[in-house]
């Protein structure tokens, strides 16, 4: 049986940022992850937005989380190579009974330490977003907010995690606990045991069921809340901002936001599942998304739409420890009391992204608590080099890079112009893209307006020729999802 | 009693239901309709027959499959036969466009004819 | 050969239009045109297109697509357009400089006289007409699964529902039957066909592929791979009629639902774009509004046979053809003699326009044809009169001398050409 110091259970943005701030110290960490890639569940499928931190109940742990993990945004983009814009977000308010409650949101902003947030008149607001519903009376601005990608920083973290030193294995589920007594000794997973000291629970939708098996949080429950969103064609419509809606008790609302990619999101819903997997688009919830967004953007139609998806928020139960702080579905942070050796996370649903960084600091301070030596690495290097996207460079740094890589000359994805040199390096990369999506998720491509009609055959050839498997074995996203099912010529003559 | 049979017409992109009004195979009158949608018709009732296109396998070419089709309209009844005839076929590069690759299928007297160069590859 | 950084005409694209309109541009006055093209051969769309129907109009035969591109492809390479292939042209401005970049051409900087846009279109996705569900593998546009199996060799499922009953989405599901597939059924929103009923006949009828008007996909289910797919009827405003659901099982679903013609490099050099067409404005010469850029083809609009593409294709070229040799004629300053009526030859053959600054310029010509009577010898700008001169006859062992007077300067700095006649007084 293999022998770790510490085991992180799950590789969306949280156990990848943990991983990275471990990866600091010296101590042998592996990081889990059941999926075939990093980031697949609410890390990949959410509004990339980088939260300024008014909108959580004042003393709840999501409020903490938020406001410190916001401020590490910019370091953290510039150690790590992932975009990151701090361009603000505003709460639009539409008709007068909504400008009321702008008050109400400042003010909690405040309480949970959110600098800078003013109001803005509807006349200014028009003036910085132009297609402005009419109806829009005022907004608040609170300048703290951004935007990023939220799966090439969770890549980026997790390669900088391995960098350092952090073991990471994809495919890799969680069974059980290994106890000797009270204390954790090990886990059991599908790949075989590993011995650690210390296991850190990050599993998202399934935190509950791994924190059951330690005996731990027996009335902990994650209630997966489904998300459905829209992502717009860039040569549609381009909005300049972060809009929300005024919130209400079903959460932030129905936004209309730009992204790093230049494209519009709009979304998300607020819907409860009873399946973990269930990450469908239904039609009526298409339905709520655009007449949420047309409150704003009254000029938004479904005919923008080149993409659509859902996310499932993990959305816990646990009440806010802070007395006199009412809110029942608060993060849970904690070393346990009844177990020895697990580090328990749970709950995180929004702002858990923007939290992230947060999160990741206060387990190395709760295991720096608990009496772990948490000793620095020498050579421990913070930084890692982006890779090149061919379509942001300018025209002389494309010229370089062609001269440098030919490959970089061939484009293999029109509409978002992703050339083979980017994909092969993927494919190559620290921690490999295996699959379609999984390259899709890395260089954008398959997501313009022909959404991937005119690369998917070459993709999946380049996949195989660099796998050095055949076509039929190349796969959207893992095993059974495989695009091709024989040659053509492979039919067996009828009797 | 003579029969009444529909037949849609394939000869031109106009798609005429043919009224053909026939005595077992014998056509006694087909409404509306050219010179050449009766022609089908008469053929139709008697003998249908298809243009074929398909692809066959390649060797050391510069794409794996040749695209082919027929020389002339072959027996609708024996498109499997041909299906199972041509999956047997494997034509080495280069071919030429025009280059009989099967000839007189199944005794027809329709050839299997390659609709392009192909280029040979090491 | 080396590529050179200016042409006179440059296609953007080399299926059918591209094609025809390249040949067009080379024999039509151009002295050099670059054809590019992002697949690695000539032929477009047409390579994957094996089926009959190609040809009917221009060759008078039921011709495959591959064999209606040889056709083009021969006459392309044979009159000497220089092919660039596996290139992709990344933008084009209004002053008709092109990006592109290739895998073996590298970056790619050139400057053009005149361009043809023939990109072609795309198809329409699953997202623009809205499908929820899951989005597992084996969602596919039909052009997609048609480049996969007749081109790259490879069956994309082996179970298919097809949705949209347009020419392509028909005759793939013929081509999947043939090569050992099931096509379970093809269901259309419309109730009507929307395709050719020849293509009814012979790709559904003869292989007895049910299809349902009036109906389309309610959702898709499956989270790895395409499990089923949910069908509903709909009634004349496209709304589900309840209860009217069937679930089909199958492992693909094909989307043959419109093609959008392929518009953002045109959008970039600043053509505008009719939103009903979805292609650009172009007027008889197939001229944009931006001058010297002409667009063919399905870029333009969606045509029904792709004989009209290469008429198009063939006009274009002409009229690039034409744009380019002014522009150049402009830029190398020098205006070509042409013969006219009775004119045997005129030497020099071409005037340097800047000549006529310093001093008069002399011609002479010999005619034909002798005229025993009084004489006009002309030169004229096209239909404008530049200069006469009287003569008492015309014989062809003499030399008739016209010498064209330093006044003549403005009239022939903006001439492309000037032809020189002797006719009877």
């Amino acid at each position: 049986m293999k022998t770790v110091d510490i085991i992180i259970i799950g590789g969306g943005v949280v156990g990848c940022m943990i991983a990275r701030a471990l990866s600091r110290f010296a101590l042998h960490v592996l990081l889990i992850e059941k999926e075939d890639d990093i980031g697949t569940g609410a890390t990949s499928a959410n509004s990339a937005i980088v939260h300024a931190g008014y909108d959580p109940v004042t003393g709840t742990l999501k409020a903490k989380m938020n406001v410190a993990g916001n401020a590490m945004w910019d370091s953290l983009s510039g150690e790590l190579g992932f975009e990151f814009e701090r361009r603000g977000d505003y709460v639009v308010a539409v008709g007068k009974e909504e400008l009321a409650l702008l008050d109400g949101l400042q003010t909690q902003g405040q309480n949970n330490g959110v600098p800078g947030m003013h109001f803005i008149s509807a006349d200014e607001m028009r003036l910085r977003e132009p297609n402005l519903s009419p109806h829009v009376s005022g907004a608040l601005w609170a300048p703290t907010g951004g935007i990023c990608d939220p799966f090439m920083l969770t890549v980026a973290a997790a390669e900088n995690a391995v960098h350092n030193g952090v073991s990471l294995l994809t495919g890799t589920r969680f069974e059980d606990f290994i106890f000797d007594q009270r204390r954790i000794v090990g886990v059991k997973t599908n790949r075989g045991d590993f011995a650690c000291r210390w296991v850190v629970n990050a599993a998202g939708l399934y935190a509950d069921e791994v924190m059951h098996k330690a005996g731990v949080r027996p009335e902990f429950k994650i209630c997966p809340r489904r998300g459905e969103y829209s992502v717009l064609d860039r040569a549609e419509i381009q909005i300049n901002n972060v809009l929300f809606p005024v919130p209400s008790e079903k959460g932030k609302g129905i936004l209309v936001t730009t992204t790093v990619h230049g494209n519009t999101i709009v979304g998300p819903n607020s819907q409860w599942v009873d399946d973990k997997e269930d990450r469908s688009v239904t039609g009526d919830g298409m339905a709520e998304i655009w007449s949420g967004a047309q409150k704003l953007i009254p000029s938004l139609t479904s005919r923008f739409s080149i993409a659509v998806f859902a996310g499932l928020r993990a959305c816990g139960n646990a009440p806010c420890q802070t007395p006199g702080v009412k809110h029942n579905h608060d993060f849970v942070i904690e070393i346990p009391a009844e177990v020895q050796g697990l580090v328990n996370l749970g709950g995180i649903e929004s702002p858990g992204l923007t939290s992230a960084p947060a999160i990741a600091r206060r387990v190395v301070d709760l295991l720096q608590d608990a009496g772990e030596k948490l000793a620095v690495k020498r050579g421990w290097d913070p930084i890692r080099e982006p890779r090149p996207h061919f379509r942001r460079l300018p025209r002389e740094e494309q010229i370089k890079l062609i001269k440098a890589d030919p490959r970089y000359g061939r484009v293999i994805c029109r509409c978002e112009m992703v050339t083979e040199g980017e994909i092969i390096a993927e494919i190559h990369a620290p921690i490999p893209a295996l699959t379609y999506d999984a390259i899709k998720r890395r260089t954008w491509l398959g997501t313009g307006r022909c959404l991937g009609s005119f690369d998917m055959p070459r993709v999946v050839d380049l996949i195989a020729h660099e796998l050095g498997v055949p076509p039929e074995a190349v796969s959207k996203k893992g095993p059974g999802s495989e695009f091709l099912v024989r040659k053509t010529k492979e039919w067996e003559v009828p009797a | 009693m003579p029969d009444q049979t529909k037949i849609l017409c394939v000869t031109c992109p106009k798609g005429c239901t043919l009224q053909v009004t026939h005595a077992g195979k014998t056509v006694i009158e087909v409404k509306p309709g050219c010179k050449r949608g009766h022609q089908y018709a008469a053929r139709e009732l008697v003998d249908p027959r298809r243009m074929v296109a398909t692809t066959v396998r390649a060797m050391n070419a510069v794409h794996p499959l040749l695209p082919v089709y027929t020389s002339a309209p072959f027996p609708k009844a024996r498109i499997q036969e041909l299906r199972a005839a041509l999956r047997a076929l494997e034509v080495p590069a280069p071919v030429k466009m025009g280059q009989v690759v099967l000839a007189n299928l199944l005794d027809t007297g329709i050839d299997i004819i390659a609709s392009r160069d192909l280029a040979q590859v090491d | 050969m080396t590529r050179k950084d200016k042409y006179d005409v440059v296609v953007i694209g080399a299926g059918p239009g591209g094609l025809a309109a390249a040949i067009a541009a080379k024999q039509n006055g151009a002295e050099d045109v670059l054809l590019i093209e992002r697949d690695q051969e000539l032929g477009g769309i047409l390579q994957q297109c094996i089926h009959n129907g190609f040809g009917l109009e221009i060759f008078g035969q039921d011709l495959p697509g591959p064999s209606y591109a040889q056709r083009f492809i021969d006459d392309t390479l044979a009159c000497g357009v220089e092919p660039l292939l596996d290139t992709m042209v990344l933008d084009i401005t209004s002053q008709r400089r092109i990006f592109a970049t290739g895998r073996h051409s590298g970056f790619v900087d050139i400057r053009a006289r005149a361009i043809v846009l023939a990109m072609g279109c795309r198809e329409r996705t699953r997202a623009q007409i809205r499908i929820p569900g899951t989005r597992p593998a084996g969602v596919y546009t039909a052009g997609t699964a048609q480049r996969w199996v007749n081109v790259e060799g490879y069956m994309p499922g082996s179970r298919f529902v097809v949705l949209g009953s347009g020419d392509i989405g028909m005759i793939m599901a013929r081509r999947l039957t043939l090569e050992g597939a099931k096509v379970e059924r093809v269901v259309e929103v419309m109730p009507f066909l929307t395709g050719l009923t020849r293509n009814y006949v012979q790709c559904l009828m003869d292989y007895d592929i049910p299809l349902h008007l009036s109906h389309t996909v309610k959702r898709v289910i499956g989270n790895q791979r395409v499990e089923a797919v949910e069908t509903v009827r709909v009634d004349e405003k496209w709304a589900p009629i309840p209860g009217s659901e069937e679930i089909i099982p199958c492992d693909t679903l094909l989307l043959s639902v419109g093609l959008i013609p392929e518009n953002e490099l045109s959008k970039k050099a600043g053509v505008l774009i009719d939103g009903l067409t979805g292609g650009p404005f172009v007027d008889d010469t197939f001229e944009t509004n931006v001058p010297g850029i002409f667009a063919a083809g399905n870029v333009v609009h969606v045509y029904d046979l792709v004989d009209w593409v290469s008429e198009a294709g063939r006009q274009a070229g002409i009229s690039a053809a034409k744009f380019a040799t002014r522009i150049r004629r402009r830029e190398t300053g020098l205006v070509p003699l042409r013969v006219g009526d009775n004119v045997r030859y005129v030497v020099p053959h071409q005037v340097n326009r800047e000549s006529l600054a310093e001093a008069p310029v002399r011609l002479q010509l010999r005619v034909k044809t002798p005229i025993e009577s009084p004489v006009w010898v002309e030169v004229r700008n096209r239909d404008h009169l530049v200069l006469r001169k009287g003569e008492l006859y015309a014989r062809p062992g003499e030399i008739i001398t016209v010498e064209i007077p330093i006044k003549a300067y403005d009239q022939v700095q903006l001439a492309d050409e000037l032809t020189l006649a002797v006719v009877k007084r």
